[in-house]
């Protein structure tokens, strides 16, 4: 019967083709366009450290003065030299790592090169093994190398095939604000997507192409890029803002179980009463730890007109789909004589019901690809667009099976109503009107 | 024309007329919304810079190994520039408006007082009122002997001996009446730290800040003459006529490099990039819109004109009897275009009120005004010309029936 119905089907949407196409075109137009939005936005809200990203945990502390303190609020988002040391040094956590970002003078001693600046991390040694990130030469420092302030580097893969053409590099050297610095290891391709770690180097950032230990870079002071946040009365010193009250590094700690997280966050309390103690820290402790889900939802990494354009292109898929019952329900009412034909001669309501939805299944089966090539050339025009996500938007095999799942759903939600009307109609009445 | 023999009709094919009232109550919804979102983008995009725009070039460089002198080395850097010809001025920034990387500081009108008034853009440069051609309403430029090295007032501000202050400052007027309304702000003192003091002595019209994202505080800016060296978070700017700016960047790219090649060229750009790049989200979303409204009102006027082909052929008998008992084909087409008027009108209210709807669960989660009630008009309107014009075609058909359809049996 099946094979009938879509025989059927497929002669009464030749009969009338210019309609079909309007159906048809407008359940392309509207899955076309929200796909593309959905895809958008499931790219941005994705998780950038799968697998890990639960035990992956943002301490913040308040160290500020009481200068427009308000109880409760929002303690800054990074930490000062003092504190991130302190924090480290404890070890409280399974690993942690202090962090900052900046660019350095690179010095290539290829003669066809000239000096560029290349995006920089400065970090403690956990930070490769907590954000699980892959070598393809070599390996990370460990902390051995961060106590001595060992002149070394890892590098991305980018650079690697900019300055060594691809080829094992470790144990060369790179020559960086005039000093050398001995590469250890080759980062093999690793994109975090939103760039979590530091929401300062642009959300959707691309990664840093040098790794130095934090306290190297301090030494050899390679210059900071990223928010730096001040308060009170003594600006910056000799030696940079180690001493400073600026807070403008990031510090990351992994946290096996809840139970340790609650440990931890109790560890984070009990620091800022001891400080405040101490007499560092004048306001009441006001500590945060949310894992990185919490911290990408926190900081509203998503952008707003994301958002909205997802909204904008479902709002116009409704329209679609409400152009399209319309346009069916005419379709099939009009069809009311052949339809009373067929009751009359014994089909039940429910095989002409099954008969129509088959009809806008169909339908719905070539919107759906028509939505699918639309999505295609909406993301191809997505990513021609200058935001710094742009590049990302690509459709994966998820969405690719949520836009056949929608355009059909979609369609046949939209059959069912004109289905429905059409089966009831009487079969006598269709008859004595013709 | 009798409006009630169309209701009657209309009445007969509810659920249709239901389906068409709501597509265009949504449509409806989406334009208001739509329209009221582009212009409010548009008018974001507009906001003034208060700079020469077209006739600047901007050039940042950073050291590739560690400086020794970086003031003597900015002098040299302007002095090299200011011998390209064609080239109006030479100045050095922090930040420009619109810029994105930006420098803030809290100003207090008092040393004393527990919180800070308001949080303004911190110009830190040299000679930044001819180059950036900026108007000044009231007071003067700074002299020459106004300048000091940053390195000068970290040390006083370290030692807390207040050694340089008070110093002079120029902000802008936006500025200047939300600290002292209706007063002369020439002469008047503002504190960015307890022993940070400055005078007031020149306004100018208007300078934006570099991350200017809320309208009411975009142009809370104030300059200070600093000395800041040659560093990468400064740039040269240099002021020329719009069709010089090509040539006079290549040769200032040439001259920084030939009077130091150690160092590296970050930016080389027209200022005109800068405030593109800025607002390229606002341009994207605004071309976003477009489209969609442009969509939305097309499927609408297809769904229509396929209902409307729809009716004209079912009714091709009723049509002939009309003729054949005397209505003209004027008359027909009327009817056509009275029914889908109807109709359109009926959605349009609905479609108001979702507008309205729509724009309140707007307001809840974007920092949106309210949707003014000017913009509801424009969703009607548009709505009520592409319905005539989806209708027109179908009724003219209808018009068409000749009134010897209605002798013949189908």
């Amino acid at each position: 019967m099946f094979g009938y119905y879509l025989d059927l089907a497929l002669r009464s949407l030749k009969r009338n083709k210019v309609l079909t196409a309007l159906m048809v075109v407008a359940v392309a137009l509207g899955i076309g366009a929200s796909m593309t939005a959905l895809t958008v936005l499931h790219v941005l809200s994705g998780d950038p450290v799968p697998g890990r990203s639960g035990h992956l945990y943002y301490p913040q502390i308040d160290p500020r003065d009481m200068d427009g303190y308000q109880p409760g609020g929002e303690p800054p988002d990074q930490v000062s030299w003092i504190d991130g040391m302190n924090l480290l040094n404890a070890h409280r956590a399974d690993q942690q790592a202090l962090m900052t970002g900046g660019a350095v003078p690179i010095q290539p001693t290829r003669a066809n090169l000239d000096p560029f600046f290349a995006q920089a991390r400065y970090t403690t040694a956990d930070f490769f093994p907590m954000f699980g990130v892959p070598f393809e030469y070599g390996s990370a420092w460990n902390a051995d190398a961060d106590e001595r302030h060992a002149h070394i580097a890892v590098i991305s893969r980018t650079l690697n095939d900019k300055l060594f053409g691809g080829r094992d590099s470790v144990g060369q050297t790179i020559r960086a604000n005039d000093a050398d610095l001995r590469i250890v290891g080759v980062v093999d391709d690793w994109r975090p997507d939103p760039h979590f770690y530091d929401l300062y180097q642009g959300t959707y950032a691309e990664n840093e192409d040098v790794f130095v230990p934090l306290s190297t870079s301090t030494d050899l002071k390679l210059p900071h890029i990223g928010s730096t946040d001040c308060w009170g009365q003594t600006p910056p010193g000799s030696d940079g803002l180690k001493q400073a009250p600026c807070t403008w590094l990031q510090f990351w700690v992994e946290l096996d179980s809840p139970a340790k997280a609650a440990a931890y966050k109790t560890f984070l309390t009990h620091y800022s009463q001891e400080q405040k103690t101490l007499g560092r820290f004048l306001r009441p402790p006001g500590v945060r730890l949310r894992n990185v889900m919490q911290w990408l939802d926190f900081n509203k990494v998503v952008p707003g007109d994301v958002r909205l354009q997802t909204w904008l292109a479902f709002g116009f898929l409704l329209v679609c789909l409400v152009n399209t019952v319309g346009l069916m329900l005419a379709k099939f009412l009009r069809r009311g004589g052949e339809i009373g034909v067929r009751r009359a001669l014994g089909a039940s309501r429910r095989a002409v019901f099954e008969q129509l939805l088959i009809e806008a299944g169909m339908v719905g089966l070539a919107g759906g690809i028509g939505g699918l090539l639309l999505a295609l050339l909406g993301l191809w025009l997505v990513r021609r667009q200058p935001a710094d996500y742009a590049k990302l938007a690509h459709l994966d095999p998820v969405m690719l099976l949520v836009t056949f799942a929608l355009a059909i759903g979609a369609t046949l939600l939209a059959g069912l109503l004109p289905a429905w009307r059409a089966c009831r109609i009487a079969p006598a009445l269709q008859l004595k009107g013709n | 024309m009798d409006i009630l023999p169309i209701l009657a009709t209309l009445r007969r094919h509810k659920m249709i007329i239901w389906l068409l009232m709501l597509e265009i109550a949504l449509s409806c919804a989406i334009v208001c919304n739509g329209v009221f979102l582009i212009v409010q983008r548009m008018q974001h995009m507009e906001m003034p810079s208060g700079i020469a725009e077209h006739e600047l070039v901007q050039i940042q460089q950073a050291p590739i190994a560690p400086s020794t002198d970086r003031y003597a080395r900015a002098q040299e850097d302007m002095a090299a520039l200011r011998q390209i010809p064609g080239v109006q001025a030479v100045g050095m920034t922090n930040q420009l408006p619109f810029s994105g990387y930006s420098s803030n500081g809290g100003v207090m009108l008092s040393p004393t007082q527990p919180h800070r008034t308001l949080n303004a853009a911190t110009y830190f440069g040299e000679n930044l009122l001819p180059t950036l051609g900026l108007h000044l309403v009231s007071g003067r430029d700074f002299a020459s002997d106004d300048y000091v090295n940053a390195d000068a007032i970290l040390k006083s501000l370290a030692d807390g001996s207040g050694k340089g202050f008070p110093m002079p400052t120029i902000i802008s007027s936006t500025l200047a009446e939300r600290l002292w309304p209706q007063q002369n702000p020439l002469g008047k003192l503002i504190w960015l730290a307890p022993k940070a003091s400055f005078r007031v002595v020149g306004v100018v019209a208007t300078l934006a800040r570099a991350n200017a994202y809320d309208t009411a505080t975009a142009q809370y800016s104030m300059i200070f003459p600093l000395h800041m060296g040659a560093g990468k978070d400064q740039s040269y700017l240099i002021r020329t006529r719009p069709q010089d700016r090509q040539r006079v960047l290549t040769a200032a790219i040439a001259a920084l490099e030939q009077a130091d090649p150690a160092r590296v060229i970050t930016h080389a750009r027209r200022y005109d990039e800068i405030r593109s790049d800025y607002f390229k989200d606002d341009h994207a979303m605004a071309g976003m819109l477009v489209s969609v409204i442009v969509a939305v009102l097309l499927v609408t006027g297809l769904g229509i004109v396929g209902l409307a082909s729809f009716w004209v052929a079912q009714r091709r008998k009723q049509i002939g009897i009309r003729r054949a008992l005397g209505a003209t084909r004027a008359d027909i087409l009327r009817y056509f275009q009275t029914e889908n008027f109807l109709i359109v009108t009926f959605g349009i209210v609905v479609g108001m009120a979702m507008a309205y709807g729509i724009s309140l669960l707007l307001m809840m989660h974007y920092e949106l005004p309210h949707l003014p009630w000017l913009y509801l008009p424009i969703g009607a309107i548009a709505l009520w010309l592409i319905g005539q014009l989806a209708v027109l075609g179908p009724a003219l058909r209808a018009a068409a029936v000749p009134p010897v359809v209605a002798t013949r049996s189908v």
